[in-house]
């Protein structure tokens, strides 16, 4: 009887988000995932099995593109990871402080570029590296580093990391945020145990909260990982689908893109363009994967 | 079947009377022409329906990046407009043989077009057209008159003379001789290589050559543009490697440089931008005397969605599109692009009838890479902007250029391999 | 309680070091505000000075206001971006409460299957969806984009939400159903509430891409009258743009409204952040 009564609420709660989900989101992916086995000819669809998957890891047309853009993207992702969420927890570690003023101020600022849209980021940052423009040389003479200057999104060398880091300002209030909200809710009594215990400042952050906010931080480098792989909109917003110069900023987002839809007179081909969206399912998946039976489960353990 | 439609649209243009009887039906045009919005709402809309009565048009255009894909997306999902924007060559080829596109073959209209002109929006054996042309755009490069009179520099014709133009402008130094960068990749290609290109490798002849594969790109025609272009670099501005194409066109009408590789299309932004008198000189040649290519590349044309509930209204639209009048509304309204039809169009805009006068002195071509060549991967005209604009940094050698860009036509092309 | 153990000088730096990062985050959208208000001269000549007497213009947004109804296509924004949380954060919070609270069968396979969407982009899938809507006849409506919105979000809410809901103590929710409240009254009444933090988290993410979003609304409703605000200007801000009076007026207007919404946003969240640590 009891059981009975749980089990329908189960459906209940579990049914408006299945449903809108399965039908919007799940089946027309798998949809499209499923092209990746067929190829076009002469205007018909034929199954080929496990061809296109062939062509793209073992024909170097497309198999040096590929690496291309999967090495661009873990340096992509590793670029985050050392930047973007080690500024976003110190952030949040001192805006946690309880007597600082102004805390919601600084709190609210610091968010903004996490709600513009990719246009504006990307608009924004070429307008400021402009050589042509001005504001980054200019301000650099002011200090006196004019040598400094490149155009940096125009030299294969230094584009990707630009990028990287113009994505890390844009996305560093997402860490900041969460690992806030995380330090927030470490009850006060484990903070006072520490002190009486003359644990305080700094090294109470390392040995007092720092662990406690473990999990956080593993949502906060699953999400990045995931975001990272998935990324798109920024390099395509300033580069260009053919992520120039010379493909240095060509990430697996703008790759499958640009094989998907097609590119000026490249014509779109959905078939290898879901071939490419398979392996970048596969990757995230297994980075998933990896996370929630690894690294989640044993930090379980560690807060036991 | 096709008669009666015909027919029909025959019947609507003739009377319009009869059609202001029927329901008003709205057409929708797709297109990539989104700095055309106003035009067409402020000019061509109004004149199209001041005739046609019963019809309304809605023009809907998204940006040029992007169009492709839109475009191709609504068509498979049967959700695009009645009127389609049509790209040249293969992009509107494989819309048509994937039967989006509607054979036009039979309109009237296409009677005002000459064969060169259609040959964008016709199957290889010329068996069916299925876009009205629209447009042509032409490269060369524009100048600021005033700049070259401070300078006290002559318009160039031949290469030598071009690069000492340049040469006078770096000496002075009150102006960026040339005026682009290669952030975005496509301009090093359209309006460098495609740009000069045609006088190396003689227009037609060679782009026909290279097709059969009587040449390669490997020869000295087509890669002699490369080691030109290698000598773009030291006269382009500061940190042009992340210069971007607004950047180019800004620098140019703000008075910043004195040459802008350009083409037509051009024209009506810099004459609402720039306050100071401009001119335009063609591709310079290598002797004095040698005769003159110009790239006179067929861009824009325009054709009818397949699965369109409105066949008979599209047809009339697209038939007006054909006739001289809109050629005249278009080709004044919008200086730079450049009316295909057979009758030839009274410009008023200066630059713009500098320009189109070049087609009388120069034999004219179209983009080297646009027919045919683009159809496999990897896709040769995406190859050449890379190739170009490693040329213009001067990390690959031209004859290296060359080689990689065979090695990759080569890979999928069967008359070159 | 954690007496004044900081000193004047760890004040100082943790200021010192918030406002030079406000300033990196803030510059940007200083320079491109600042610059949509003057010249064109004005804004190639000095970038970074303020417009003045001489500078200051308004042609760009006359530019912009001319090519469109932009207080119907922000009212647009506004329905789609409100709905689309409302949905995300309602079903999410059941899915996210329904794996965090039952063990069942297929708990974690359920879990997992729901976590596929943020792995994917849902891009890929635009043909299929466009069919769907075409099919449905909810093309050039609001509702397609509320749909695609509300999918789009729910793999990324119910991930966040049932991490956070597995934290709320068992001992609460026991004591509700000794005192005879309904499975539904617990979700509703006490852990929805608990879980505020989480939710405003969500809402905040779920928002930007909601409301910065391009691609669908240029597929699935690019009519005029369900045109998005980012839809509509982006019109300015395509590759052959060199009016930048206007491209800088209409990112301008398309950053002020998300300004304000998260402003509006960001007393929820910070309120809910505060009476979650309280707890």
């Amino acid at each position: 009887m009891q059981r009975a009564r749980t089990r329908w609420h189960i459906a209940v709660f579990l049914a408006p988000a299945v449903l809108v989900y399965t039908a919007i989101m799940i089946f027309p992916l798998f949809n499209t995932l499923r092209l990746a086995l067929y190829s076009k000819v002469d205007q018909e669809r034929i199954y080929v099995g496990l061809d296109n998957f062939r062509t793209l890891f073992f024909d170097p047309i497309w198999s040096e593109q590929f690496w291309n853009a999967l090495g661009n993207n873990f340096w992509f992702f590793i670029v985050h990871m050392l930047v973007q969420n080690p500024i976003g927890v110190a952030l949040a570690a001192i805006l946690s402080h309880p007597r600082l003023r102004f805390a919601a101020l600084y709190r609210s600022a610091i968010f903004i570029p996490t709600i513009l849209s990719f246009v504006i980021v990307g608009f924004a940052w070429k307008l400021i590296l402009s050589p042509i423009w001005g504001i980054a040389p200019s301000m650099l003479d002011f200090v006196g580093l004019k040598s400094l200057f490149a155009p940096w999104l125009g030299r294969e060398e230094y584009a990707l990391t630009t990028l990287a880091l113009i994505s890390v300002w844009q996305f560093v209030g997402i860490p900041m945020m969460l690992i806030y909200a995380a330090l927030l809710s470490i009850p006060e009594e484990i903070i006072e145990a520490g002190e009486v215990d003359g644990i305080t400042g700094i090294s109470a952050f390392w040995k007092i909260k720092l662990p406690l906010i473990l999990p956080s931080v593993g949502i906060i480098s699953i999400l990045t990982f995931v975001g990272n792989f998935n990324a798109f909109d920024l390099i395509y917003a300033s580069q260009g689908a053919l992520a120039g110069p010379d493909f240095s900023t060509d990430i697996l987002g703008t790759f499958m893109y640009r094989t998907f839809f097609g590119f000026q007179l490249q014509l779109g081909d959905p078939h290898m363009g879901s071939a490419i969206a398979s392996g970048m399912f596969a990757i995230i998946l297994i980075g998933v994967c990896v996370y929630l039976f690894g690294i989640q489960t044993r930090m379980r353990r560690y807060q036991m | 079947m096709t008669r009666n439609t015909l027919k029909l649209a025959l019947l609507s243009t003739a009377l319009t009377a009869t059609s202001a009887m029927a329901q008003d039906v709205t057409l929708t045009i797709e297109s990539w022409r989104n700095d055309d919005l106003v035009l067409w709402q402020d000019k061509i809309i109004p004149a199209f329906e001041a005739e046609n009565p019963g019809i309304k048009i809605n023009f809907t255009p998204s940006a040029p990046a992007e169009y492709n894909a839109v475009l191709n997306s609504k068509l498979d999902a049967g959700s695009a407009g009645d009127i389609i924007t049509c790209r040249p060559f293969d992009a509107s080829l494989a819309l048509f043989e994937a039967g989006h596109l509607a054979d036009l073959d039979d309109m009237d209209a296409m009677g005002n077009f000459s064969d060169v002109a259609k040959s964008a929006w016709q199957t290889d054996d010329g068996g069916a057209t299925f876009c009205v042309p629209m447009a042509s755009v032409i490269h060369g490069f524009i100048y600021n008159k005033d700049a070259f009179a401070e300078v006290g520099v002559e318009v160039p014709n031949t290469e030598d003379e071009f690069f000492a133009v340049l040469e006078a402008f770096k000496e002075d130094g009150n102006y960026i001789p040339m005026a682009m960068g290669t952030n975005d990749q496509w301009e090093a290609a359209t309006m460098g290589y495609n740009n000069i290109g045609p006088n190396y490798w003689k227009g037609e002849e060679g782009r026909r050559a290279l097709i059969a594969g009587e040449q390669k790109l490997t020869d000295e025609a087509w890669t002699a543009p490369y080691a030109t272009l290698a000598k773009w670099g030291a006269y382009l501005g500061d940190g042009y490697e992340a210069q971007t194409y607004p950047d180019s066109q800004n620098l140019f009408t703000l008075g910043r440089a004195a040459i802008y590789p350009a083409g037509s299309w051009e024209i009506s932004g810099f004459n609402a931008q720039a306050d100071f008198e401009m001119g335009a000189f063609k591709p310079p040649v290598q002797n004095a005397g040698d005769t003159c290519y110009i790239s006179d590349h067929t861009d824009i044309g325009i054709g009818m969605n397949a699965a369109t509930d409105n066949p008979e209204a599209a047809r009339t639209f697209l038939a007006w599109v054909g006739s001289p009048e809109f050629a005249s509304i278009f080709g004044n309204a919008l200086p730079g692009f450049f009316p295909l039809s057979k009758e030839p169009v009274e410009l008023s805009d200066p630059l713009a009838k500098e320009i189109v006068g070049w087609r009388g002195e120069c034999e004219s071509t179209i983009r080297s890479t646009y027919q045919i060549l683009s159809r496999g991967t990897p896709n040769l005209e995406n190859e050449t902007w890379g190739a170009s604009v490693a040329a213009i940094k001067g990390t690959s050698s031209p004859e290296e250029l060359g080689a990689d860009l065979q090695q990759g036509l080569a890979s999928w092309y069967e008359p070159q391999q | 309680m954690n007496n004044a153990r900081t000193n004047p000088f760890n004040t100082w730096a943790m200021h010192g070091a918030l406002i030079l990062y406000t300033l990196i985050a803030l510059f940007p959208v200083f320079v491109i505000l600042i610059n949509s208000f003057k010249t064109r001269k004005a804004i190639f000549r000095e970038p970074l000075a303020l417009p003045d007497a001489e500078s200051f213009s308004l042609i760009g947004y006359q530019t912009v206001m001319k090519q469109g109804d932009f207080f119907l296509y922000f009212q647009n924004s506004m329905i789609v971006t409100v709905a689309s949380l409302f949905f995300v954060l309602l079903f999410g919070a059941m899915a996210a409460f329904a794996l965090a609270e039952y063990r069942f069968k297929g708990n974690t396979l359920m879990g997992l299957y729901l976590a596929l969407g943020i792995m994917i982009p849902i891009r890929i899938g635009t043909v299929a969806i466009l069919e769907m809507m075409v099919a449905g006849g909810l093309v050039n409506t609001l509702w397609a984009l509320i749909l695609v919105y509300t999918a789009q979000g729910l793999p990324l809410a119910v991930f966040i939400l049932s991490e956070f809901m597995r934290q709320v103590s068992d001992d609460l929710k026991n004591a509700a159903r000794v005192d005879g409240l309904s499975e539904y009254a617990i979700f509703f009444q006490l852990v929805l509430p608990l879980v505020r933090p989480a939710m405003a988290t969500v809402a905040v993410f779920n928002m930007i891409p909601i409301w910065n979003d391009l691609w669908f609304p240029l597929i699935l409703a690019p009519a005029e009258e369900s045109k998005t605000l980012t839809l509509g200007s982006q019109v300015f801000i395509g590759q052959f743009v060199t009016d930048w009076n206007a491209v800088l007026s209409a990112l301008s207007m398309a950053i002020l409204p998300v300004l304000v919404l998260y402003v509006i946003f960001s007393r929820q969240l910070i309120r809910g952040l505060t009476s979650g640590a309280v707890k």
